[in-house]
């Protein structure tokens, strides 16, 4: 999936880093615990989390996240923002709860950590 | 092929501030990406300073942390000035954490930092005296595969 497609699926709002949304992805995961997503994430995962401070910016980061969606329309403040493109990082959001923004992209064949061929 | 450098970097961390947290960690990520360095090496260095620097600023007052490189090993040392750690095999632990509410806010502590520096490092020695602070000594060889 591209994530211009999953910016519709989730009809999600492009906080920053448009620059990438023609990029592919084909895995994400879901955490709002910083730790478990620096022990058990991937590259090139996209991260959905509802943890929308600095630190969930630099996670991103650290495991080259491809994007962060924050759910529930949470959305990181100015210095996140500038963060995130000091970073280069897509930023998007929705509206969705995590369960509901998980199970989309599941259901469009996006597998979870781990679970990469 | 990585073969012709030596490098040695020091950082300052500063404890308590979280504005500031894990931009040691980045700096030595991109030191690393522009030396040409393996990206799956360069992701287990940053994860294992990532976790060392938000130990620092989680419960320390500061720490210096340094980055050493020769063509066969990389190695990432801290000393933090803090409360030092009680019982460094509990610690080691999974799950095991002193954290207060305001670090699992920030979506830490959660008791998996130092158990996942050891997971990404080829060799993580832990020192600490309690009351003065903790040592940290992380190599990660440039030819491993590592354990993750």
């Amino acid at each position: 999936m591209i994530l211009r497609e999953l910016v519709d699926l989730l009809e999600a709002e492009v906080i920053c880093g448009e620059h990438h949304l023609d990029e592919e992805f084909e895995c994400a995961g879901a955490s709002d615990l910083m730790s478990d997503v620096l022990a058990f994430g991937e590259s090139g995962i996209i991260l959905l989390t509802g943890l929308a401070n600095t630190q969930s910016i630099q996670t991103a980061e650290i495991i080259e996240a491809k994007a962060i969606v924050y759910v529930r329309g949470k959305k990181p403040n100015k210095e996140g923002i500038s963060l995130a493109e000091k970073r280069n990082i897509l930023i998007l959001s929705t509206k969705f709860f995590m369960y509901k923004a998980c199970g989309l992209l599941y259901g469009r064949g996006i597998v979870g950590v781990g679970n990469l061929k | 092929m990585v073969s012709h450098y030596d490098l040695s970097r020091t950082f300052e961390i500063k404890g308590r501030d979280f504005s500031k947290a894990g931009y040691v960690s980045i700096n030595i990520k991109e030191i690393l990406r522009e030396l040409g360095i393996d990206p799956v090496i360069v992701r287990r260095v940053a994860i294992a300073s990532y976790e060392a620097e938000m130990n620092v600023v989680m419960y320390a007052s500061k720490g210096e942390m340094a980055l050493k490189l020769n063509p066969k090993v990389i190695q990432i040392t801290l000393e933090d000035e803090g409360p030092g750690i009680e019982n460094i095999d509990m610690a080691m632990q999974e799950g095991y954490t002193t954290a207060t509410d305001e670090i699992r806010e920030m979506g830490f502590g959660a008791g998996m930092g130092l158990p996942n520096i050891k997971k990404n490092a080829d060799v993580f020695e832990l020192k600490s005296t309690v009351g003065k602070g903790t040592s940290y000594n992380i190599v990660i060889y440039l030819n491993s595969k590592g354990n993750v």
